[in-house]
């Protein structure tokens, strides 16, 4: 674990944070109307083609659609993922880059989940389904959230702001911080 | 607190998720233009107590920049709109109109 922001870091409050293993990351851009792109992603994730503000699991990883003209994948390995992308759209006006060692994913767990997240961001909770991705800020900076079922959730920062939001996550979860609210 | 709604990625977004981008729908005067245009158009803005036009981008979100009509005086939030346009949809003059019927597009406050 020695190749993460945080070395694997864990705190256990009345939820549990820890920072996630590393996984490989994808971004994409380009038109995500454009039925080539559509297909690349289809056949490169063996997964579906995510609606907006939605984060999918395919045979092969994950989906996350980041923007109107964005992507973030989860792909067993970036570098397969990328020729794929690369071979099956050639000169398309698309890009796709290796983001791996961009980001830190941070995963909470625990009945207050939700909670810790909303103590730090301006996100509606309540309206927030499991499967929904939704950028957003994390105290003062930027991240993304969604949470797998109604007990989990992944938080993605940048690298260089791990530490900050892992400690506001540790913080937000400290035994006798809890309120109850969901 | 501000909340206006993303129209790129449809997110109802909190003020602190937006950076602001000054008044929307300017002119641009740049290399040829007289003095007193490029003056106008660099610092010169409207201050209006009422509806106004503006510019913001949904920083820590989706990142694309957008226009929004609110209410300086109110804050009523009339809607937002693609950035991709150089003047106010209808729809948002509409809205303007049913609360301020008099309201004139672009006349001098």
């Amino acid at each position: 674990m020695s190749d993460t922001a945080l070395q694997g870091a864990v705190y256990r409050g009345y939820v549990h944070v820890s920072e996630a293993k590393p996984r490989p990351m994808v971004s994409l851009k380009g038109d995500l109307s454009d039925e080539s792109l559509r297909d690349a992603v289809r056949l490169t994730m063996n997964s579906d083609f995510p609606e907006a503000l939605s984060v999918i699991g395919g045979d092969k990883g994950q989906v996350a659609w980041m923007a109107p003209d964005e992507l973030l994948l989860f792909p067993e390995s970036a570098a397969e993922a990328l020729s794929s992308i690369q071979h099956k759209l050639g000169d398309a006006h698309v890009l796709a880059l290796d983001v791996s060692d961009m980001r830190t994913e941070i995963v909470l767990k625990g009945a207050g989940a939700r909670e810790v997240l909303a103590k730090a961001s301006p996100v509606d909770f309540g309206a927030l389904p499991p499967g929904t991705i939704r950028r957003t800020r994390i105290a003062q900076v930027p991240a993304a959230i969604w949470l797998a079922d109604a007990e989990t959730a992944h938080v993605i920062c940048f690298r260089s702001v791990a530490r900050y939001v892992f400690d506001v996550m540790a913080m937000g979860a400290r035994k006798g911080g809890e309120i109850g609210v969901f | 607190m501000l909340t206006l709604k993303c129209p790129y990625c449809g997110v109802q977004a909190d003020e602190t998720e937006l950076s602001p981008g000054g008044e929307a729908h300017l002119t641009r005067h740049g290399p040829g233009s007289d003095d007193d245009a490029f003056e106008s158009y660099l610092f010169m803005r409207r201050n209006p107590r009422g509806p106004h036009f503006e510019r913001w981008r949904h920083a820590m979100g989706c990142g694309k920049w957008f226009h929004a009509a609110r209410d300086t005086a109110t804050m009523q939030v009339f809607g937002t709109y693609s950035a991709q346009t150089t003047e106010s949809p209808q729809t948002i003059l509409d809205a303007i109109r049913a609360v301020n019927p008099d309201f004139q597009y672009g006349a001098a406050e």
